[in-house]
């Protein structure tokens, strides 16, 4: 029968399973995303680096390459080590939040501006599945730009060192996975606690760059007033880089943090300080996102 | 007949602001109107039958899912049209009503079927492509209504489902309540401030004033009864006897200055006995008129009421 010339009629067919109803969101956010021009260049540049740092693996392990592109010296600078590792996490996650920012304000807002969470909400839909589901759009995207790309770098670098050397550098796989967990998660909670709060997506955008570096700031202006260290509990950069330097290389690192995530090494402050701070930056997120995802404005 | 909702003592608060006070029924009807003055608690009626609010004491059951217990078994089974815009301005009307049709449980495909089949059913059919925010406000109520019924519920929340339309597009949108009360397979509860269209839409009438129940009754009820109800304008010399014979024949009757006579017929008894009784005692029927006590009346009595009923 031609759709048009059919009436309502109640459903009687199959349903799909409720843990994965949820999926539909991030895929028809994804839809949305493919149609952006700029995103799509924007996210297969992001694999550029990778692929350098694909590239700069294998010459450090062909010496004919090496010699036919005079680049001996290079790769003698150059050298595949936890540090190698936590500058391409660094630099990758920098262009995380780049796309957070441009990605992030899109994805609650455009709910709330138009009235459209009763409407997820009215149906056998939480408000954790709602989150989740934003929330998954981010986490995708970041994780096959930060860790997914390397621990491939790494297990192209354990295949041509050998079997001994992954063995002894199990802990870099383990802080690349972490550390941009770690990362992934802290910003796609902050990115959506703004779009949600925040309804007009350039300013969202914005303020994610101003809790990046404007904090970062303010936290460096709090210890040169006080004459302490613990401003820089507010500076993201150095939280991450901390903990990247812990998960990397353990108590003793020999590494800065990654590119974009310099530590000052000189007023270290401890990790589980740093885990604390950034445990309760994500519960600050997660309680914002609480007090705007309802299904009914409460006037109290 | 089981009861669409059964409110058990349910109380909700805001802080410790009291929205809803022991409310106290069992609504049972096909099609519930839903009416009050601004504030009266009919929203948040709603949200608390959808589990956005969770009762402070008490309880309410939707089709004998308790709503704070069972929320999602509740969710699943209803379907909402808010009384604000409610949409993604960007995407277009298929689409939405396809994603929502989808997180109700359906499957893609059969989303994107059922998603066609309500935007022809509301009337939208030639422009389900378009982007929602492009859509005049008629259109939007049509589209909200669409996604209301995609997931085929069993009981649908109509909130102010008439608000800003044109007269047209109010006796379409009417039409549509009407059509979908004549199936007989889900239920209605219609919040509006528009006694017209609760009249028009609705066989029971739950009225709530500042948090309370201020009345519940059974329109067709009230409409029989009113059927039951004339007044008459009568003409001759045998008033009396015809009153008399009125009497007898089981009316209760109430006679007025120059020949107006109030009367209350019996169960089985026909006008045209009236008449008929009328010819027999001489005398002329000049004005038959069934009482109307509209739902205005009933309302403006439940308001004057206050708590309790009428």
């Amino acid at each position: 029968m031609a759709v048009y010339k059919k009436s309502y009629r109640p459903y009687e067919g199959a349903y799909t399973a409720a843990w994965r109803r949820w999926l539909a969101i991030p895929r028809y956010a994804l839809e949305d995303l493919r149609r952006s021009r700029f995103l799509n260049i924007f996210y297969i540049a992001s694999f550029g680096y990778p692929l350098i740092a694909a590239i700069v693996i294998y010459l450090e392990h062909n010496v004919v390459a090496l010699e036919a592109l005079r680049a001996e010296r290079v790769a003698a600078i150059v050298s595949i080590d936890a540090g190698f590792f936590m500058s391409f996490l660094g630099w990758q996650s920098m262009l995380a939040l780049f796309l957070a920012a441009f990605i992030g304000p899109g994805l609650v807002s455009p709910d709330l501006a138009n009235g459209a969470l009763p409407l997820y909400l009215a149906r056998p839909f939480s408000r954790a599945e709602y989150v989740a589901g934003k929330a998954s759009v981010l986490v995708l995207l970041m994780s096959l730009m930060t860790w997914v790309p390397g621990l491939l770098l790494f297990a192209y670098e354990a295949y041509l060192e050998g079997r001994l050397w992954s063995l002894s550098h199990t802990r870099i796989a383990a802080g690349l996975f972490f550390g941009a967990w770690i990362w992934i998660v802290w910003l796609t909670l902050l990115a959506l606690a703004l779009s949600a709060w925040v309804k007009w997506k350039p300013a969202a955008g914005a303020l994610l760059f101003g809790v990046f570096f404007v904090a970062a700031g303010f936290g460096e202006a709090i210890n040169r007033v006080e004459d302490t260290r613990w401003g820089l509990l507010l500076s993201a950069p150095n939280v991450v880089g901390t903990l990247w330097e812990w998960l990397f290389e353990g108590a003793h690192p020999t590494a800065n943090g990654g590119v974009f995530f310099r530590v000052d090494q000189s007023a270290a402050i401890p990790v589980w300080m740093c885990s604390a701070a950034l445990a309760a930056a994500c519960l600050m997120c997660l309680y914002m996102l609480g007090r705007k995802i309802r299904g009914a404005e409460v006037a109290k | 007949m089981s009861p669409v909702i059964e409110l058990d003592a349910l109380e909700v608060r805001f802080g410790d602001r009291p929205i809803l006070k022991k409310l106290k029924a069992s609504l049972t009807g096909r099609s519930i109107g839903l009416l009050g003055p601004n504030g009266a608690g009919k929203s948040t009626l709603l949200s608390t039958l959808m589990g956005f609010h969770k009762p402070f004491s008490g309880a309410a059951r939707v089709l004998g899912h308790d709503v704070a217990r069972e929320a999602r078994t509740v969710r699943a089974l209803i379907g909402y049209m808010p009384e604000n815009d409610a949409f993604l301005a960007s995407m277009s009307g298929v689409r939405f009503v396809r994603l929502m049709a989808e997180l109700s449980g359906l499957p893609p495909k059969e989303a994107l079927e059922r998603a066609h089949e309500a935007f022809f059913y509301v009337g939208l059919g030639e422009v389900r492509y378009r982007a929602l925010g492009t859509y005049s406000l008629g259109m939007k109520q049509a589209a909200k209504l669409a996604q209301a019924i995609v997931h085929g519920p069993k009981l649908l929340f109509l909130d102010e489902p008439t608000n800003g339309l044109d007269p047209p597009a109010r006796t379409r949108m009417v039409q549509l309540i009407q059509e979908i009360r004549g199936r007989g397979d889900l239920s209605l509860i219609v919040s509006s401030h528009l006694l017209r269209d609760v009249e028009e839409c609705c066989d029971q009438v739950l009225i709530l004033k500042d948090g309370n129940i201020a009345a519940y009754c059974d329109l067709e009820e009230e409409r029989r009864a009113n059927r039951r109800f004339l007044e008459l304008e009568t003409r001759g010399e045998s008033n009396g006897c015809f009153v008399e014979a009125l009497d007898r024949l089981g009316c209760q009757t109430a006679a007025g200055a120059q020949g107006r006579i109030k009367v209350v017929m019996p169960e089985g008894l026909e006008v045209r006995c009236l008449y008929a009784l009328a010819a027999e005692q001489n005398v002329q029927i000049r004005r038959l008129t069934h009482k109307r006590d509209s739902l205005e009346d009933i309302f403006l009595k439940a308001m004057e009421a206050g708590s309790g009923g009428l």
